[in-house]
């Protein structure tokens, strides 16, 4: 009777025909944006590679090119080390312990980073709380420019990128038997070569998945830098917005946009021959 | 003894992180009920001037009812489109139908600054930037990964033979997916539904290009308020929103709490 079920022909074209709906909408007001996008980059204001040759020759496009490169490298190795850290620390809990760290992970990741980085700019100001709390203490004499520079928009895109960074370690972790530990100690490893031997090379993956996750997530980052740089740090995605919006240039905005697109998309592909991207974004 | 060993120090070190981590969002709360006029902790004590600023504000509450009906109806159209789309490529599981699935979650994938220039080149044309219609449509569309990542989770956990032996006893494919296929895949759905919800509520990108001049989502309207002056009153809408997630987020967990009651069993 399954076999029966399996050749009848109308069935298979059902369920293809359900698909349609989805895919439309994806082709339609998905895939037809990104291709005018690409196509744009190529034609305005002439056809042509014009556009791409500004990746090598103008300096405002490089040093943009250079801020984001920056942050997102700065973001990562950060991400990783406190995420690491927290990942071990959940790892060697309790479960009991293990769910309400996981809760704390899981509640900033839900709130949106618009808030987020207006609750960061609150806390950072001049004469927000944190900067009023030190000189208070008579830490300090005039207010530290946290926000409105650098320094803001890496706290804001640490803040934003180390739930998928712990997420993603925690993840490998649970996977690795701690009886190869204990096994490594009762051979006679100190703590931290059993650690280093044993436990770190066990992580490799998660560690390379992390990393690469986060570097990604963190080039086309947007809301967090233009209001925690206040103007003055440029990453790829606000200077695409200040090519369309201030300055009508569609060729150049539309030019970097797709380099954006090929270099996170190139990454993830390279990533996902070395792992299963879908669980990490699953998970 | 199988358990892994930590230091106190670095234990102390992790918990200061997960601090860092959960609570500066929450800073705004205190700040929304400041007595000055300016972005601070209250002073002197607490006041609801900036509350009933809020919810006096025609501009504020009229954000407020456009985010929400734009988030409802974009999350119908995404969880109905997902899900469909999900459980066809579970069905079929062919390369064509693996590779939809792939493209599914495209937009979850590239920056969705792309997306904002792209599809606001497509609205000039067909005239739809500053419409509500508009901003569902393209609300919809990004909100699709996450629909059909969370049904396929549950697909991946259903027996193919409950389709087969629905659809060897005469049920149509109309029949099966009402009777057979949804009900014991809701959890994913609803959790889908949850997901592209958000999404939607709190996006703010896309809104920013394609919103034109009439139409304000309680992002858009609070990204202008930060940039124009920093008024108490955003202290009060991120509170709002912080509120409102975190119902959600209980409403989910608890779903998934269910989820995996019931996971023994299957």
């Amino acid at each position: 009777m399954l076999s029966l079920a399996e050749r009848r022909p109308t069935g298979r074209t059902a369920y293809w025909l359900i698909m349609l709906p989805a895919v439309a909408m994806l082709l339609l007001i998905y895939l037809v944006p990104l291709a005018d996008v690409l196509l744009t980059s190529v034609t305005d204001p002439k056809p042509g590679f014009g556009n791409y040759a500004m990746l090598f020759t103008s300096s405002s496009v490089q040093r943009a090119l250079l801020t984001t490169l920056r942050i997102a490298a700065i973001t990562t190795a950060v991400a990783l080390l406190l995420g690491y850290l927290v990942a071990y620390a959940m790892r060697a809990a309790s479960s009991r312990t293990q769910r309400f760290m996981l809760f704390c992970v899981l509640l900033p990741f839900w709130i949106s980073v618009l808030v987020r980085s207006f609750a960061w700019l609150t806390l950072l100001r001049g004469s927000g709380p944190v900067n009023n709390a030190l000189m208070a203490m008579g830490l300090i004499d005039e207010p530290l420019a946290l926000v409105r520079n650098e320094t803001g928009v890496l706290i804001g895109m640490i803040h934003v990128m180390l739930p998928y960074a712990i997420l993603t370690l925690y993840a490998n972790m649970r996977g690795i038997d701690i009886g190869l530990v204990a096994a490594a100690r009762s051979l006679g490893a100190s703590r931290l070569q059993a650690f280093r031997m044993v436990f770190l090379p066990l992580t490799r993956p998660g560690l390379i998945g992390a990393g690469t996750l986060v570097f990604i997530l963190s080039l086309g980052f947007y809301v967090t830098p233009a209001l925690l740089g206040g103007g003055k740090v440029l990453m790829i995605a606000e200077y695409v917005a200040v090519q369309i919006n201030d300055t009508l240039r569609w060729g150049l905005g539309t030019m970097l946009a797709t380099t954006l697109m090929i270099a996170v998309l190139g990454a993830l592909w390279a990533l996902s021959r070395v792992v299963d991207v879908k669980r990490l974004f699953g998970a | 003894m199988k358990t892994l060993q930590i230091s106190g120090t670095m234990a102390a070190l992790a918990w200061a992180v997960l601090s860092l981590l959960a609570l500066p969002a929450f800073i705004v709360i205190p700040v929304s009920f400041t007595d000055t006029r300016y972005l601070s902790l209250p002073e002197e004590g607490l006041s609801l001037q900036h509350w009933r600023t809020f919810l006096t504000s025609r501009e504020w509450l009229s954000s407020i009812w456009q985010s929400l009906w734009i988030a409802t109806v974009s999350t119908a159209m995404a969880v109905v489109a997902g899900t469909l789309c999900a459980v066809g490529c579970w069905r079929l599981s062919s390369r064509i139908s693996e590779h939809v699935r792939t493209a599914m979650i495209l937009p979850l994938a590239v920056p969705t600054i792309v997306y904002a220039l792209g599809i606001y080149r497509l609205y000039v044309q067909l005239d739809l930037v500053g419409t509500a219609l508009g901003v569902v449509l393209a609300h919809a569309v990004t909100g699709l990964p996450y629909v059909v990542l969370t049904v396929s989770g549950s697909l991946s956990n259903l027996d193919p033979r409950l389709e087969q032996a629905a659809r060897g006893l005469g049920a149509s494919v109309g029949q099966t997916l009402r009777w057979v296929i949804v009900p014991n895949i809701m959890p994913g759905v609803l959790s889908g539904a949850i997901f592209a919800f958000i999404h939607s509520w709190d996006e703010l990108i896309v809104v920013i290009f394609i919103g034109g001049r009439a139409l304000f989502t309680l992002p858009r309207r609070m990204w202008d308020g930060i940039n124009d002056n920093l008024d108490p009153v955003i202290a009060v809408v991120a509170t709002g929103m912080i509120l409102f997630t975190l119902l959600i987020l209980t409403a989910e967990l608890s779903l998934g709490a269910r989820r995996t009651e019931s996971t023994p069993a299957a």
